[in-house]
């Protein structure tokens, strides 16, 4: 116990890690994640959650940039007016 | 607060839509000689693509770190477009060297145990510098901080992506 408190006075900033506030954002992060949610904490790791994370936010990108070039050639060929018919229903 | 935190509120929702279709607008009205060319529409990609981010990054204005790095780097990407390819190099040298300098404070933040445990804490470690390549603005953070950015900033991306998906919907009609 006294080897941990010397490890994390180590630690530049003052500011003290603990292993719970990691575990306890990880979690947060996993609730987030579509394949592994209903999975118990207990049974992923935190080091899995992180690479679900990265493989998720890859895959919202690669969304961001198929919807972005689908828009870009439907704008080619729609009228300007429906914009404003949009952004009205949307804001309802 | 908190629960604001759970659920994209409404009012980030309609403060993106309403940038992003402003946006499109803005780039609907440009009127180049073939708007249908591949290179017209791989252009408009681009715009759209920016449009995109930057909307949402200023719907969440400067309350995170991501939003202030996506919105700082886009301001500076499109000063540098105009500036010399002398200082685009310098500013990505000092992205590198920052992030060095995390990673290390990045192992030392997590206590060691047995080598088993250090082990995950390795592949922890190096999906945390990953997740930081990801994350904008992410080089800079400490752990927690990036944790926490990175749940944010995937509710505002799902957010985004469902957003664009309904406007395509509508487009598509």
């Amino acid at each position: 116990m006294s080897s941990r408190r010397s490890r994390s006075s180590r630690q530049s900033g003052g500011s003290r890690i603990t292993d719970d506030q990691i575990n306890d954002l990880v979690a947060k992060l996993q609730q987030l994640l579509p394949e592994i949610r209903n999975r118990h904490s207990d049974k992923v790791s935190a080091a899995k959650v992180l690479q679900e994370t990265c493989n998720y936010i890859r895959s919202l990108h690669r969304e961001v940039d198929d919807l972005s070039e689908r828009l870009s050639e439907l704008l080619a060929t729609t009228d300007n007016a429906q914009a404003a018919i949009i952004r009205s229903l949307l804001m309802q | 607060m908190n629960s604001s935190h759970l659920n994209p509120s409404s009012s980030l929702k309609s403060r993106f839509t309403t940038r992003f279709l402003r946006a499109l607008t803005r780039i609907n009205a440009r009127k180049p000689i073939s708007p249908s060319s591949p290179r017209e529409i791989f252009q408009r990609y681009r715009r759209i693509k920016v449009a995109a981010d930057k909307s949402m990054a200023s719907s969440v204005r400067s309350r995170r770190t991501w939003s202030r790095a996506t919105l700082w780097k886009l301001r500076s990407r499109s000063c540098l477009q105009l500036a010399s390819l002398g200082r685009r190099r310098s500013v990505k040298t000092s992205t590198i060297t920052s992030r060095q300098a995390i990673m290390k404070k990045t192992s030392h933040e997590i206590e060691n145990k047995t080598t088993t445990e250090e082990d995950h804490q390795d592949r922890f470690v190096g999906q945390a510098d990953k997740l930081r390549e990801l994350v904008p603005g992410g080089e800079a953070m400490d752990l927690c901080n990036l944790l926490d950015e990175t749940a944010h900033y995937i509710k505002c991306l799902t957010t985004q992506v469902q957003l664009m998906r309904k406007i395509v919907d509508f487009y598509s009609l």
